[in-house]
């Protein structure tokens, strides 16, 4: 896609939500240089849209008044943050000593079995997606698991089932197919 | 909500208001926050440095410098603003204690940043948690919200002449931001590469100006001392090693949680006692002391004092208190791969002898304890980590090369075990073997 | 700063305090590896390369970040240095492919040097090597992530040197790789300085890739052949079936006056000398058609015809055109043809600034011109009108790098906004693109632009085409007021300088001496008195068929001014060129020249600094335009030696006291070169033999030879004596500037296949670089 063609499309649709614009706004008067809004806002930008699609990148660089180049740079750098859509819930299992040490393995594997993915994947329906991560400093509460920002403590295999029924239950009658339009195009530097 | 624990040998400072609506500001001035910052207005900012020397207070985020030293390189005249850092980057793994700071006492995060502000003159301080952190981070802008409304922030704190701004901020996930430098490259707005030093923060550091940086513990802890008096806070710890700390207990152990203990309390009581020792009727193999960037002890080495001098006395570092507790059913080989497969996903990749030796250790070890290693195979890991040591741009080489070596060295036989093939003597039924890609 | 003592390896070394370690070590002689350090760009202390030992000091230091203080200790070489530094490549080649022997850099990778020295070579890696497609960024640009040692001199150099900021650093720990700013392509400048600072072959060129082998090649130091500011690049030679072919340009020496730098001309614009549209034979008009000829035939008829319009219709009635590309000795020597053997000043070249107008408004004046040395090194420079990232690329990166070093104060005074107002400490803006009023406006103007240019001690002041005629004239008298201030003017091509300075005009002889000046030149036979035609009145005179013949070296008119092709009918066109141009293609005898990198000889850029040309290709059937010309004369005049001073070697060493200067310079010549260990290869064909009449006549060349054929740049001085006024003179209405971009070069562009890929890559995929 062509630069030209991004910034066509920036005119024709906004990118950010009213709110997310708005949070922009403040956020970059918060600090003596604008730059240091980049990383929150690639993260409230990625809340919204689910990752950093190339618009996503444009807009965040034309807002910060740096290159689209500095954007990659800094939001690869990011474990994060991703150029590709995740579930909408994403179930992170943190796998580091502390949580191994007390079975976090065996609740990533249920995870697995019951979502029919992979330590890594996303299900078909783009409702769930898996995720083993590092340390995510809960390990005096272990095993440690965080669903998009949720954390659940203590988590055993036969938990498993509880937390998936429970965020499956969060979606409204009214969105019923919660599948989100599936990735155009691979990120670049993917 | 993490589980609180208690045990009577704790010494509550940090944790004193855990649990009892502290996020509440009003909650907060009752239990008497917001009192040492107005002495503080009052005796200015000498001598809040020499209380804060004369405390003995040492960094919690884990390289342990004392704080009080820390504050006054900074120079007294600067061009440029001066700035206060909070470290809540809270990544090693281990360790959770700023998790609850910032979950039940976010105004002693607040207050501490005032006073360290205070003490060297800055007008600025950001308070950076981790990215995953999101929940503490509403809670922390709440209580930074309140603080702001009551004056106890802005351009006049508490009526007097003197101001104090404060951001919070939040990550997007990287350990290495954790590291001083790179945690100002990160609040900047770029990758966490950590800068070249010298300079030093407390002379060049965020947006050029003078900072100081300090872990979320170790500012949350400065409020009490000044309300407790540095000599009385001095008085709980080991000569050089004042006070408490909050020791997050995880592991195999009966009762994990966050503690806190004096400094200088003795590991063995900590694991067996206060933790209630090993579950299931299995023995201790071994302890990491101080976050998974310290060396590995064995329990033979465990009837030390939980300081920073007796713990680095015994070959591995108190590091930032996370003392993970390792049963005689665990294999160290696995143990040792998912401690390296950590920092080669965390390396920021900028210097070599880090990205490249993390890189190879972590696939040496796992095809090693996949059973395809040979004897040269554990020569060649200690080698590796050997020449990683010291070589690195910034300590993340370190750690990940220390605790290597004290695992091929200490464990030796075990990694022997894994040889000609033969399956993990630790396997567990049902698990398929760690391998890290 | 000053001096301290410290010392290296017992040895005591002093240097400013707060030097680089490193540096001050290299200095010295002391070598330190370093992979990530790049002098001029910033400090990385990314490759642990460069550690060594300070005394006291418990961790090995990095030398490329630590600075030297008094009484310092260091150890630079040990077993626990060399341990160090061979556990950094063995970690290094743990993940690298090791593909050495197909890969280009090959023999000049520093990597691969390393794992000589620290013995690094055997493997101790068992594991899967990370593997990943090569990338092509761009034409010119291909990226092999396996090879990259993440040392980031290339996203510095396109950063910081180049203020392009195309590269940026993707991912983290192994997975860290360097990125272009568009998916999978670059949107650059297309300079390759990326890929000359990588260290190994993970950046490689379009053009060189896979060709040859560093150590097949011979490799030949010259000057570029494009743009006026005349870097030197290193052509990499290799022989041939009919003689030898240029298979690279880079600039692997780094020892001309462009220092680091070379541009996507210098580097990759140079194929068009193997274009196979080169003209490889001379070609006579027989029957209405361009036929092959030989050389002796296509020489004879040239000459002859030349010589009987001459004696039939008298000079008056031939022209000539020369070139902005061919040496000094070739422009000299075709004006001195032109006046002596075709008895005619109608001489004249495409102009595209207004040297003469500088040389004049600087007469009696001394030590007044800038050379590109100096702009390295000024503390305060204007810049007026031109955009020197485009046309003057040299230029804007001794600019920018002055800037970015030194802290130099650059200020721009241009209508247009230029990319290096990034770099301008105040720029103005010249409204309605008149710059005539600019000299009084800094004299008396109350902006802060006026004011700053005002407070500044030292001045150099560089402008454009935009500036000519009387407002040059201006321009001098208000900077010879103020005091302090040196010029330099912008002109288009390799030798667009060497035009000028060597006569190519009509009403100027060699050094910008008056045509009508009594006794100038006295010693040129058949010196016609009054100033000839310009090149528009050539065309004018040839349109009224009052043209007899025209010669034209390396020179396209009819393409340049659109010509109508009959326009030349009633004239005999004679054409040297590379190819054959739409002026060629109108010839009666076309004779094959060789190009600037096919030949030697000197050229002085657009500030006037001279250089040494050394032959790098070969080609069976071009001759340079030196010998066309001698050829030509020796067809019409009877005694060469006339035209050409020239001896033969250790024949006569008088000096020329004896039978006069002109007989005796080839000799002195002669006797020079051998002096200085240099082969004398004296015939009426070697371009050098002129030199010294060139040096004796020509106000402004005195040739500081030592420098000269050391491959040095020697400043001339642009010096005229003071005849006529500056309004009187033909130029400034004549000067057609060619507006060259980053891939274009005049007329000659086309001819490179890799400039015009660049160009069209640049053009489709890219939004405009950020400031123009
Ligand atoms: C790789 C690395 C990660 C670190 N992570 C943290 C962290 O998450 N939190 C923290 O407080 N300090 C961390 N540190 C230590 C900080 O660099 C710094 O020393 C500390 O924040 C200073 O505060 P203190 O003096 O109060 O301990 C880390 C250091 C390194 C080298
Ligand atoms: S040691 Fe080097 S690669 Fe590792 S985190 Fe530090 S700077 Fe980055
Ligand atoms: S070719 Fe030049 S401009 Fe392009 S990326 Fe390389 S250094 Fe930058
Ligand atoms: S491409 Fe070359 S110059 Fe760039 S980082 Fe890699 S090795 Fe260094
Ligand atoms: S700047 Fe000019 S002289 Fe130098 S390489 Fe480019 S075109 Fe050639
Ligand atoms: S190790 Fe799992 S949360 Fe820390
Ligand atoms: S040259 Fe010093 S670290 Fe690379």
């Amino acid at each position: 896609m062509s630069p030209k063609s991004k910034k066509e499309k920036s005119k024709s649709a906004p990118v950010f939500s009213a709110e997310l614009a708005a949070r922009f706004d403040a956020l970059v008067e918060k600090y003596p240089v604008k730059r240091s809004a980049l990383i929150p806002m690639l993260l409230y930008a990625q809340d919204e849209a689910g990752y950093l699609s190339d618009a996503v990148v444009a807009e965040v660089a034309r807002r910060i008044g740096i290159t689209e180049l500095e954007v990659r740079d800094v939001a690869s750098y990011y474990s994060m943050l991703r150029f590709k859509p995740a579930g909408r819930y994403n179930i992170q299992v943190c796998t580091n000593i502390s949580c191994m040490l007390r079975g976090a393995y065996e609740v990533s594997e249920r995870f697995q079995e019951e979502l029919g993915i992979g330590p890594q994947g996303v299900t078909p329906d783009g409702l769930f997606s898996l995720e083993e991560v590092e340390c995510i400093g809960a390990c005096c509460w272990a095993p440690a698991v965080q669903v998009n920002y949720d954390f659940h403590d203590e988590i055993r295999p036969d938990h498993v089932l509880g937390i998936l029924s429970g965020y499956r239950g969060k979606i409204r009658p009214a969105e019923k197919d919660p599948a989100k339009e599936p990735a155009k195009g691979t990120p670049p530097h993917a | 909500m993490p589980r609180l624990v208690s045990h009577p040998d704790e010494v509550k400072i940090v944790s004193r208001r855990f649990g009892m609506g502290a996020t509440s500001i009003d909650r907060y001035l009752e239990l008497g926050g917001y009192e040492p910052v107005k002495k503080c207005l009052a005796q200015g900012p000498e001598w809040i440095i020499e209380e804060i020397k004369a405390s003995g207070l040492r960094g919690r985020g884990g390289a342990g410098f004392s704080t009080g030293m820390k504050w006054s390189f900074v120079p007294k005249q600067s061009a440029k603003p001066k700035y206060i850092l909070v470290n809540g980057d809270e990544s090693e793994p281990g360790t959770c204690k700023d998790h609850l700071i910032f979950l039940h006492d976010p105004h002693a995060v607040i207050e501490g940043t005032i006073i360290a502000g205070l003490a060297v003159g800055a007008k600025m301080g950001f308070i950076y948690l981790r990215g995953e952190y999101r929940y503490l981070l509403e809670i922390m802008e709440r209580a930074v919200a309140d603080a702001y409304e009551r004056g106890f922030l802005g351009s006049k704190i508490f009526g007097s002449e003197a101001e104090f701004q404060i951001v919070t901020q939040t990550g997007a996930g990287a350990y290495e931001v954790g590291e001083e430098s790179a945690l100002m490259e990160s609040l900047e707005g770029k990758r966490g590469i950590p800068r070249i030093k010298p300079p030093f923060p407390a002379v060049v550091g965020l947006y050029g100006g003078p900072t100081v940086i300090n872990n979320a513990e170790t500012i949350a802890t400065v409020p009490h001392i000044i309300a407790m008096g540095a000599a009385a806070y001095a008085a709980l710890g080991t000569p050089r090693n004042g006070g408490t700390r909050l020791f997050c207990i995880s592991g195999h152990v009966e009762r994990p949680g966050v503690y806190e203990l004096p400094l200088g309390y003795n590991l063995k009581k900590m694991i067996y006692e206060v933790a209630g020792g090993i579950p299931d009727g299995h023995k201790l193999k071994a302890v990491v002391p101080g976050g998974s960037s310290t060396p590995v002890l064995l329990p033979e080495e465990i009837d030390i004092g939980m300081d920073f001098d007796q713990v680095g006395k015994a070959g591995s570092m108190l590091g930032s208190g996370g003392v993970v507790v390792i049963d005689d059913h665990t294999c160290m080989v696995e143990f040792a791969l998912r401690i390296i497969s950590f920092y080669a996903h965390e390396s920021c990749g900028w210097c070599i002898p880090c990205r490249e030796g993390t890189d190879w250790l972590k696939k040496s070890l796992t095809r090693f304890h996949a059973g395809f290693g040979s004897l040269s195979d554990i020569d060649n890991i200690q080698y590796l980590a050997e020449n990683m040591l010291g070589r690195t741009f910034c300590p993340l080489g370190d750690a990940a090369a220390m605790p290597t070596i004290a695992f091929v060295k200490k464990f030796r036989k075990e990694f022997e075990d894994h040889l000609n093939g033969k399956p993990c003597p630790y396997a567990r039924e049902g698990v398929p073997q760690l391998t890290v890609v | 700063m000053p001096e301290v003592t410290f010392t290296v390896d017992g040895k005591k070394l002093r240097a400013p305090a707060g030097t680089l370690l490193i540096d001050a070590c290299r200095k010295a002689g002391i070598e330190i590896p370093a992979f990530c350090y790049y002098p001029g760009l910033s400090l990385q202390a990314a490759c642990r390369m460069c550690v060594v030992r300070q005394e006291k000091v418990p961790k090995l230091q990095t030398a490329c970040t630590t600075t030297v203080a008094e009484g310092q200790v260091f150890i630079t070489e040990s077993p626990e240095i060399a341990q160090a530094r061979k556990a950094t490549i063995q970690l290094l080649l743990g993940n690298h492919p090791l593909d050495c022997p197909v890969c280009d850099a090959g023999g000049e990778c520093e990597l691969q040097d390393m794992t000589f020295k620290y013995g690094a070579g055997e493997s101790l890696y068992a594991e899967a090597k990370h593997h990943r497609d090569e990338q092509q960024w761009s034409p010119a640009v291909f990226y092999d992530r396996p090879r990259c040692i993440l040392c980031y001199r290339c996203v510095r150099m396109c950063g910081e040197g180049m203020d392009v900021w195309a590269l940026g650093v993707s991912g983290r720990g192994a997975d860290s790789l360097i990125v272009p700013n568009q998916p999978n392509q670059l949107d650059c400048e297309q300079c390759g300085m990326c890929i000359d600072v990588c260290p190994v072959g993970a950046l490689t060129s379009g053009s060189y890739r896979y060709k040859t082998r560093p150590w097949e090649m011979t490799h030949v130091s010259t000057v570029c052949t494009h743009c006026a500011d005349g870097c030197t690049v290193t052509l990499g030679v290799r022989q041939t079936s009919d003689g030898s072919e240029i298979v690279r340009a880079d600039n692997r020496d780094k020892n001309g006056i462009n220092g680091d730098f070379l541009c996507a001309k210098g580097r990759f614009g140079f194929d068009f000398v193997e274009s196979p549209d080169r003209l490889r034979q001379p070609l006579v008009r027989s029957n209405g058609r361009l036929e092959p000829a030989s050389w002796e035939h296509a020489i004879r008829l040239a000459a002859s015809k030349l010589k009987e319009i001459r004696d039939t219709r008298g000079g008056a009635a031939i022209g000539v055109i020369g070139s902005n590309r061919t040496t000094n000795e070739e422009n000299y020597l075709l004006q001195k043809f032109a006046r002596t053997v075709l008895h005619t000043n109608n001489i004249d070249h495409e102009r595209s600034t207004d040297y003469a107008a500088l040389a004049r408004a600087l007469a009696g004046q001394s030590g007044k011109t800038a050379s590109l040395r100096d702009i390295a090194s000024a503390c305060a420079i204007l810049l007026i009108g031109g955009n020197p990232t485009d046309e003057h690329p040299l230029l804007a990166w001794l600019l920018r790098t002055n800037v970015r070093l030194n802290r130099a104060r650059l200020y721009i005074a241009n209508a247009k906004p230029i990319k290096l107002t990034r770099q301008a400490k105040d720029a103005l803006k010249i409204k309605s693109g008149d710059y005539n009023d600019l000299p009084a406006s800094l004299d008396a103007g109350r902006s802060a632009f006026a004011k700053a240019i005002r407070a500044e001690g030292s001045l150099l002041v560089i402008f454009g085409e935009e500036m000519r005629g009387e407002a040059v004239e201006k321009l001098v008298a208000w900077g010879v007021k103020r005091g302090n201030v040196r010029f330099a003017c912008l002109g288009d091509h390799s030798n667009s300088r060497g035009a000028a300075d060597m006569g190519l005009l009509p009403d100027l002889l060699p050094g910008y001496v008056p045509v009508a000046a009594p006794g100038a030149f006295s010693e040129y036979p058949n010196l016609p008195a009054t100033p000839g035609k310009s090149l528009p009145q050539m065309i004018e005179a040839a349109g009224k068929g009052e043209l007899g013949a025209l010669l034209v070296v390396g020179a396209d008119p009819v393409a340049t001014r659109k010509l109508d092709p009959t326009l030349f009918n009633s004239t005999f066109l004679v054409v040297q060129d590379l190819f054959l141009t739409e002026t060629a293609a109108l010839a009666d005898v076309v004779f094959p020249a060789a190009s600037l990198y096919e030949k030697s000889g000197t050229v002085t850029n657009t500030f006037g600094d001279l250089q040494l040309l050394r032959k790098g290709a070969d080609r069976a059937g071009v001759k340079p335009d030196f010998e066309i010309l001698v050829r030509l004369a020796g067809g019409i005049i009877d005694d060469i030696k006339t035209l050409v001073p020239f001896g033969q070697r250790g024949v006569t060493g008088d000096l020329g006291q004896s039978r006069g200067a002109q007989a005796g310079e080839a000799d002195r010549h002669a006797i020079w070169l051998e002096a200085n260990g240099l082969e004398p290869k004296l015939s009426p064909f070697d371009p050098l033999a002129i030199l010294d009449e060139i040096e004796r006549l020509v106000p402004g060349y005195p040739l500081d030879r030592i420098n000269l054929f050391a491959g040095n740049d020697v400043h001339t001085k642009l010096s005229s004596p003071g005849y006529v006024p500056v309004a009187e003179l033909a130029g400034s209405g004549l000067i057609a500037p060619a507006h060259d971009t980053l891939f274009t070069s005049g007329r000659l562009g086309r001819w490179s296949e890799a400039l015009k890929q660049l160009a069209q890559h640049q053009a489709k995929e890219l939004v405009e670089t950020a400031a123009d």
